[in-house]
């Protein structure tokens, strides 16, 4: 098993937009199913094992809330997602 | 973004102002990241804004001093800024409408006299901060507020304009677009002349909610699908590319 990437949410500044639901190629993270008393299905971290360290959600996360701390292991470059 | 860059943010500001899904609060990431990689000393810049969602990037975000000053201004300012103190390194970000409708005469004119700013153009193509009204950059067919039936004006090219001005090194990226756009940034820093980056930053409240775009991952396709890149503009025939998003750098026509 490759190690595990840290995943840091910084919840006080996310405002639920999902764009990282919506970008990770792996499916990292979820949103809840209920609304929460900020107004917004809060984002949940669901299989952080899975993140390559591709590090999309970092660079855009609008509200600049995700913070990824890499493993030490070398990451394999072909599972990348390279359209961007 | 990453922990180690908080140290360029006023973090007690946060959370930003902007809506949920807004593009400019990616790009203030990536200038932040652009800053970083160039290891400027960040005392020594000084940024300038306008009025509009746009101008909040830097202000009051950014831990350095910030100018947030009249709407279509900050050029003007800025040139000030930088006359009297030509040692700082002179930053200007804001908006379309206030860069380059109101604010549009100032823009030239410093692309023309070659002021030693970098202008970048958080570019929505829209008014979003008073409710989503057309501006100079809206693309041709979609509605905004005030073009319920679709606009149909073809949208201002604002790198075309600057580089026609003189402007030493021109370019457009999307904020998806976040390596090609540090490169610029870092490229625009460290020009010695007029600098200027259009950068398309996605409305989903006011552009995307009248367009059937509410999300900014519809935003994300939507834009993906209209890119063409400034290389390949001989492939294209002058009636299809006013719907088009040209990236890319904008070299002198040979
Ligand atoms: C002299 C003046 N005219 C009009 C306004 C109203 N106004 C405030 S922000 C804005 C448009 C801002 O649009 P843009 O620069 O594109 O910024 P965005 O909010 O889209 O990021 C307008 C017209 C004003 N504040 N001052
Ligand atoms: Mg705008």
């Amino acid at each position: 098993m490759i190690g595990m990437a840290e995943i840091r949410l910084n919840r006080k500044w996310c405002k639920g937009c999902g764009f990282c639901v919506e970008i990770c190629p792996k499916d990292v993270y979820t949103r809840d199913t209920k609304v929460s008393p900020r107004g917004f299905q809060e984002i949940i971290i669901k299989n952080p094992e899975r993140c390559i360290e591709c590090f999309l959600c970092e660079y855009l996360c609008p509200d600049l809330a995700i913070t990824i701390i890499r493993t030490q292991h070398p990451i394999n470059k072909e599972t990348l997602p390279n359209d961007l | 973004m990453s922990e180690h860059l908080y140290k360029y943010l006023r973090t007690e500001t946060f959370p930003t102002p902007f809506c949920a899904g807004c593009g400019h609060g990616i790009l203030m990431g990536v200038i932040l990241r652009a800053i970083d990689e160039l290891k400027l000393d960040f005392k020594k810049m000084v940024f300038v804004s306008g009025i509009g969602c746009g101008a909040w990037i830097p202000s009051p975000h950014f831990k350095t001093d910030t100018l947030h000053t009249l709407h279509g201004r900050p050029v003007a300012y800025a040139t000030g800024v930088k006359k009297a103190n030509p040692e700082l390194k002179v930053v200007v970000i804001s908006g379309d409408g206030d860069l380059a409708a109101i604010g549009g005469n100032h823009l030239i004119h410093a692309a023309r006299r070659n002021v030693g700013l970098t202008v970048i153009c958080a570019n929505n193509s829209i008014y979003g901060m008073t409710g989503g009204q057309l501006s100079p950059t809206t693309p041709k067919n979609t509605k905004t507020m005030t073009t319920v039936m679709g606009n149909p004006e073809e949208a201002f090219d604002l790198c075309k304009l600057v580089k026609a001005c003189g402007a030493k090194y021109v370019a457009r990226y999307t904020v998806f677009h976040t390596k090609p756009l540090i490169k610029a940034i870092k490229t625009a820093l460290n020009t010695d002349g007029f600098s200027f980056i259009d950068v398309v930053s996605p409305c989903p409240t006011q552009y995307g909610r009248r367009n059937q775009l509410p999300t900014l991952y519809d935003m994300y396709a939507f834009i993906k699908n209209r890119l063409v890149h400034f290389d390949a503009l001989k492939k294209y025939k002058k009636e299809e590319l006013a719907e088009k998003i040209i990236i890319g750098e904008y070299r002198d026509e040979d």
